[in-house]
């Protein structure tokens, strides 16, 4: 080993932290970030400079680092590469060895990678793109508490995506008529019925009382339909204490599913509280608020897909992904890979899909994308298209804004769906055929008839602002 | 606007059960559906006050590797024979996933 002798002040970062030469291992996490520089900055000392920042580096040489395997600790830029259709910006790689992270830590993973870097002065913005986890990292974390399989399992529902609708309005109902509007839309024949994301326990509703109310709504629809029922429970809380005590009486009360805001929460009460639902045979509902904050600028933050992939380390059962069709953001290209990297158990590099890495989950369970957000029946043989069966498909409005009530909207909401489920099987093409499909299906429905001529005119047909790079954009 | 109608729930049992009940050549489609996905055709029955639990009773061995929908008709409708007044369900297992890539009930019990 040569001895390196120790000179202070300020060195290119480039000298250290860029190493084209280097191939990335299989235990390396690899990231890629979109970086945007300060003018006079050149790729190579702006891509150095943030595999530095977000791993081992500081602004000036300190003696320490004479202490340690600095060539074995630090983070690398390996490659640079332009971004199709946009020249102020390119894409740098970065190899991070697995060593620098705690295991099973989302936490401690991201603290670093999207750390001080992202007020880093020498970039004018930054993006992290994608990051690849190495099977080595994925099997330290506990994932999903149950997953997919288990889910359709404990639910008795195969063969068709499931069905949500979120109880509006969002705020200001007393817990016994938010209960009247969860057992209403169950025994109309909706699967799961889902808190709004800021339902917590405010003054008009304390938790303990809609938990309560929403248990007998869920009991009766059971017991009127002859089919398992949920109710996303939010124990989203202030504290963590406050949020296991939530849990503890949702499983006291025997009650299916729980729900969690993983950003606004935080990754380690996601976690933690993913570990509990594993313990004790719930599901858990995953909700995203906050998430266009961070993901919805083309050049500066963190890209949902990262975000969804970080839940599935952390733990979640079910995560919101947007529609694609409805009044949310969402790239059909880009919301199908991300459903993927959520879904299955290896998924390939494919840029047309904005996936920059193959991703190996090894045995790590799969999550139930959710598409919720101004969808009505309408949109149903897209979604079934656009998601597959494996999906939560959430119509809220499309449920409770039926004239003739929440039931009668649940069942229209259900029928569109096995409609288009069965001609799916049969082999035609529901996106095309979907007018006639629906009609057919109409025909011994009523309350289908009716939610159809409710929301006939009904789009939302704005451009999406984060689009996949491409060329010809 | 038309006149509010009430809606009156009723015992449902899952995947097409909110649908008409389906016709011979509807049936035979679902059974094609799960063949061509390579799926293995499962069939179990029970009493209707029962359907709610989780397991039924088999009909036989689920018929691993069947590739003759007229087989999987027939069983079926051995099955309703001999359980005239049960529900009757047609399971595809779907052995990678390790779940039932679909189950319905092909002949509603009274």
């Amino acid at each position: 080993m040569s001895a390196k002798k120790y000179t202070a002040g300020v060195k290119e970062y480039r000298q250290t932290y860029w190493t084209p030469d280097y191939v990335p291992t299989d235990s390396d996490i690899l990231a890629v970030f979109k970086i945007t520089p300060q003018p006079g900055v050149d790729r190579e000392e702006a891509a150095g400079a943030v595999a530095a920042e977000s791993s081992t580096g500081t602004w000036t040489t300190v003696w320490t680092d004479l202490l340690t395997d600095l060539d074995y600790y630090k983070g690398r830029c390996y490659k640079i590469e332009d971004v199709p259709g946009d020249d102020t910006c390119f894409y740098a790689f970065v190899a991070y060895p697995i060593d620098l992270f705690e295991e099973s830590s989302v936490v401690n993973v991201f603290t670093s990678l999207v750390g001080n870097v992202f007020g880093f002065k020498a970039v004018r913005a930054l993006r992290l793109e994608d990051v690849r986890f190495p099977l080595a990292y994925v099997k330290t974390c506990n994932g999903p508490p149950h997953g997919i399989q288990v889910e359709r399992d404990k639910m008795n529902k195969y063969g068709r995506p499931l069905l949500g609708c979120t109880i509006k309005p969002k705020l200001g109902l007393s817990a016994k008529n938010y209960g009247r509007a969860v057992y209403e839309v169950l025994r109309g024949g909706l699967d799961f019925t889902k808190d709004d994301e800021n339902v917590n326990s405010q003054p008009f509703m304390r938790w303990r009382d809609r938990f309560l109310f929403v248990a007998e709504a869920i009991d009766n629809a059971e017991a009127e339909t002859g089919e398992r029922k949920g109710h996303y429970l939010n124990v989203t809380a202030p504290s963590p204490e406050e949020m296991y005590e939530r849990a503890e009486f949702a499983k006291e009360l025997g009650m299916p599913i729980i729900m969690h805001d993983y950003l606004t929460g935080g990754f380690c009460a996601n976690t933690g509280l993913a570990r509990w639902c594993r313990k004790n045979g719930i599901l858990l509902h995953i909700h995203r608020a906050m998430h266009a904050v961070i993901d919805r600028n083309p050049h500066h933050g963190i890209h949902f897909r990262v975000l969804a992939k970080a839940l599935r380390l952390s733990g979640g059962d079910h995560l919101h992904t947007g529609t694609v069709v409805g009044k949310l953001e969402g790239d059909r290209e880009a919301t199908l890979g991300w459903i993927d990297l959520l879904r299955d158990r290896f998924i390939k590099e494919d840029r047309s899909r904005g996936i920059f890495f193959d991703q190996d989950w090894g045995s790590m369970p799969g999550v139930f994308p959710v598409a919720s957000g101004g969808i009505h029946v309408w949109h149903m043989p897209a979604l079934v298209a656009i998601f597959g069966d494996d999906s939560v498909l959430q119509f809220g409005g499309g449920t409770l804004g039926h004239p003739w009530g929440n039931a009668a909207g649940a069942a229209a909401n259900r029928v569109a769906l096995e409609a288009c489920v069965k001609a799916r099987n049969e082999g035609r093409d529901i996106e095309r055929e979907a007018k006639q499909i629906l009609t057919a299906a109409a025909a011994d429905s009523p309350e289908l008839k009716i939610a159809m001529e409710t929301w006939k005119e009904i789009k939302f047909e704005f451009d999406t602002v984060d689009k996949l790079d491409t060329q010809n954009r | 606007m038309s006149e509010i109608q009430d809606y009156k729930s009723s015992i449902k049992f899952e995947t097409f059960s909110y649908l008409p009940e389906l016709t011979p050549d509807e049936i035979r489609k679902q059974v094609a559906y799960i063949v061509s996905k390579g799926w293995n055709p499962g069939i179990e029955h029970v009493e209707v006050e029962r359907s709610f639990n989780y397991y039924w009773y088999m009909w036989k061995l689920p018929m691993f590797g069947e590739h003759d929908i007229d087989r999987v008709l027939s069983e079926l409708e051995a099955c309703h024979r001999a359980h005239p007044t049960h529900h009757v369900r047609l399971i595809g297992y779907d052995n990678y996933a390790q779940s039932q890539g679909l189950t319905f009930v092909v002949y509603r019990g009274q």
